[in-house]
């Protein structure tokens, strides 16, 4: 087991309207040089939260403490750019357990279902629904239902069901990672390699 | 019934299906680096296993290495620290280790190919976006996270899901001074950074067959800049003359095998794909972004559109021309230029250096620009001695790095400082992705090298005396 069960998650989210949220802004690079999976969280979007200096920019959205939650909605196309899982540890290590976007980027939704921040998938109309109810009240609640696969807007009820894959749904509740099912089947994978045309 | 390429490797690597889930892939062949792979290796160690197959397995140490010096030891504790676990932890695994001041060190995705660990019709995986470049050959190639590094590791697999296809056809003789970079950065343009997402794409048509090898893994590598998982290309002769021969290529009777089944590696003509584009080569210009993400390019006579003119909201796009220093309606023509960066794995390769030199040759480097060359091998750096580059290059005033990443992703010294204008070859020009604050613009080795003669961007096409010259 690698990650902390995901079940149904209840709260305020931050909001990040922004498209194309590349990988270098939820961790620069200069910032991957850990042998070991700690402190990430400390630079999630570094260049945008803090000034040269390391004193924090009042005008992003991590510094203004109306905000918090253990969700972040972000814009369209969410993580494009580096394969760098140290991007959804970034994500995870800040404390957010869900990302909400109307679009995510292929690799960066694939390393967040493998440690365990649930990529959640919305309408443009929908996202656009969730940042103007959490412009008009910071405290409102973002509900993230995943054995329903569904997210509502509390104050409204408006909600929307979303994607997953049976199994890697089964993986995120259970908490369950790849690798001990690939372990368990290793005996057919060393069989498939005697007979690989390469 | 009808096969792509694309279906064609990845059925052949399929070890199982789930209802409902991924399917499991076999992976080839797998090449590592120090940045995304000592959290991998910590994971193979709290769960007491091994690595099921490390012969398959290849490590070469590249993101953070300097591109001076390199003999002496990396003064940077951090990079240091990391290239020692990479040193360590494939020791420690039996996996080939190409470290610093190995003859065979390089930019993974340049040495890769170059000593023939990349194979038409495999399945090549590496914690790097751009292992897309393998897709030149055939190869289905792409990037990973460390999660993956560590099943890779573990099992040889994946866990999967099969990717929608698309195949995107170029066709048509391509202009003077329009370079595979151009091709590559003129398709990302059309379909935005976003275009491709949940795709693999295959290049067909005649302007990807006439190009070399280096060509193509120039246009594949810059695949995941449209979103999409990776490119490929049918291999043919071009891809098998490249092939043979090579350290880790197969040979006799392993050969004859291969070829055999390289020869299948091609999409029946009844195939169908999810999506079809089709764009005309004879109307591309040599390409430059102006924006913050590689979609954001444009033929460099054009002006930076609009934002009515752009997909995406008017926000985004004012936050991004305000990085950059620029504004709607601007030409780049002219615009200054502080730094040139020549290489990556996108254009660290011998053509490119040719191209490069091609330009300059009996010019001077212009007062004011740092320019920094880094070859992408030390095949490379040798094949830019040996056919007499680095002379001319040393006449017109210009040095050459060591190989590695380099002011790519500015992991090591190789910064460009914020506010900075840099005309880059390689493949992101995200916000500080070449230095905190830098400015990026990229394009291919000729306006690089009509930048770093002139001081700021130039049309590569105004210096080029001789059509002959690069035809």
């Amino acid at each position: 087991m690698a990650y902390d069960k995901f079940n149904i998650l209840k709260s305020t989210a931050v909001p990040l309207p922004i498209e194309n949220v590349d990988t270098d802004q939820l961790i620069p690079a200069r910032f991957l040089k850990a042998t070991e999976r700690v402190g990430f969280g400390d630079n999630l979007f570094r260049d945008w939260r803090y000034n040269p200096d390391n004193t924090p920019k009042a005008d992003f959205v991590l510094n203004n403490p109306i905000y918090s939650g253990k969700i972040l909605v972000g814009g369209k196309n969410f993580g494009s750019g580096s394969s760098r899982e140290h991007a959804a540890w970034a994500v995870y290590d800040y404390g957010f357990r869900c990302v909400v976007s109307s679009f995510f980027a292929d690799i960066f939704r694939n390393n967040c279902l493998n440690i365990g921040v649930l990529p959640v998938q919305v309408s443009p109309e929908f996202s656009e629904k969730i940042f103007a109810a959490i412009q008009a009240d910071p405290n409102t609640e973002l509900e993230v239902n995943l054995p329903e696969q569904t997210i509502t807007l509390l104050a409204t009820g408006e909600k929307e069901t979303f994607e997953i894959s049976p199994y890697k749904k089964d993986n995120m509740l259970n908490g369950f990672d790849d690798i001990d099912y690939l372990q368990s089947i290793k005996p057919e994978i060393e069989e498939f390699a005697l007979h690989l045309p390469l | 019934m009808s096969k792509t390429l694309f279906d064609k490797v990845w059925d052949t690597h399929v070890v199982r299906k789930i209802e409902g889930g991924p399917d499991v892939l076999f992976i080839d062949r797998h090449l590592i680096h120090e940045v995304t792979s000592p959290v991998a290796f910590l994971g193979l160690k709290s769960r007491g296993i091994k690595v099921l197959y490390p012969e398959r397995t290849f490590a070469t140490a590249d993101h953070n290495t300097p591109t001076i010096n390199q003999h002496l030891p990396v003064a940077d504790p951090l990079s240091a620290n990391q290239l020692k676990a990479l040193e360590s932890n494939s020791n420690e695994y039996g996996i080939s280790h190409w470290g610093l001041g190995h003859q065979k060190n390089g930019i993974v995705h340049v040495v890769g190919p170059e000593y023939g660990i990349t194979q038409p019709g495999a399945t090549i995986v590496c914690g790097d976006s751009h292992t897309s470049t393998h897709g030149a050959f055939g190869a289905i190639a792409f990037g990973i996270g460390t999660s993956e590094v560590e099943m890779v590791l573990s099992t040889q697999c994946i866990m999967q899901p099969k990717p929608k296809k698309m195949r995107i056809n170029v066709n048509g003789k391509l202009g003077v001074g329009v370079t595979p970079k151009d091709v590559a950065l003129f398709i990302i343009s059309q379909l935005t950074t976003s275009g491709a997402t949940g795709y693999f794409v295959e290049y067909a048509g005649d302007v990807f067959e006439n190009m070399t090898m280096e060509g193509r893994m120039t246009v594949c590598n810059l695949s995941i800049e449209m979103g999409a998982r990776g490119g490929m290309i049918a291999p043919d002769e071009t891809t098998i003359n490249y092939v043979k021969g090579r350290e880790f290529s197969p040979k006799g009777e392993a050969w004859d095998k291969a070829l055999a089944y390289y020869k299948t590696l091609k999409t029946d003509a009844d195939a169908v794909f999810d999506k079809e584009l089709t764009f005309d080569g004879s109307t591309i210009e040599p390409m430059i972004t102006y924006g913050t993400n590689p979609g954001m390019g444009m033929g460099i006579s054009h002006e930076i559109p609009n934002a009515d003119q752009v997909e995406g909201g008017a926000a985004t796009y004012a936050k991004s021309l305000g990085y950059m220093g620029f504004h709607e309606g601007d030409s780049m023509i002219g615009k200054k230029v502080d730094f040139v960066f020549v290489g990556s794995c996108t254009n660290g390769r011998i053509e490119d250096f040719r191209a490069f030199t091609s330009i300059v040759k009996g010019r001077h480097k212009a007062d004011g620009v740092t320019v920094w060359l880094v070859p992408g091998s030390h095949i490379v750096e040798a094949q830019i001695k040996e056919e007499g580059l680095l002379d001319i290059l040393t006449e017109a005033g210009f040095t050459l790095r060591q190989p590695g990443c380099s002011a790519c992703l500015a992991m090591n010294d190789d910064k460009i400082p914020a506010g900075k204008y840099a005309v880059s070859t390689s493949n992101r020009n995200f916000e500080g992705r070449q230095g905190p604050g830098s400015r990026t613009m990229l394009a291919s080795p000729l306006v690089a090298a009509a930048a770093a003669v002139t001081g700021v961007v130039t049309d590569p096409r105004t210096l080029i005396e001789s059509i002959k010259e690069l035809v």
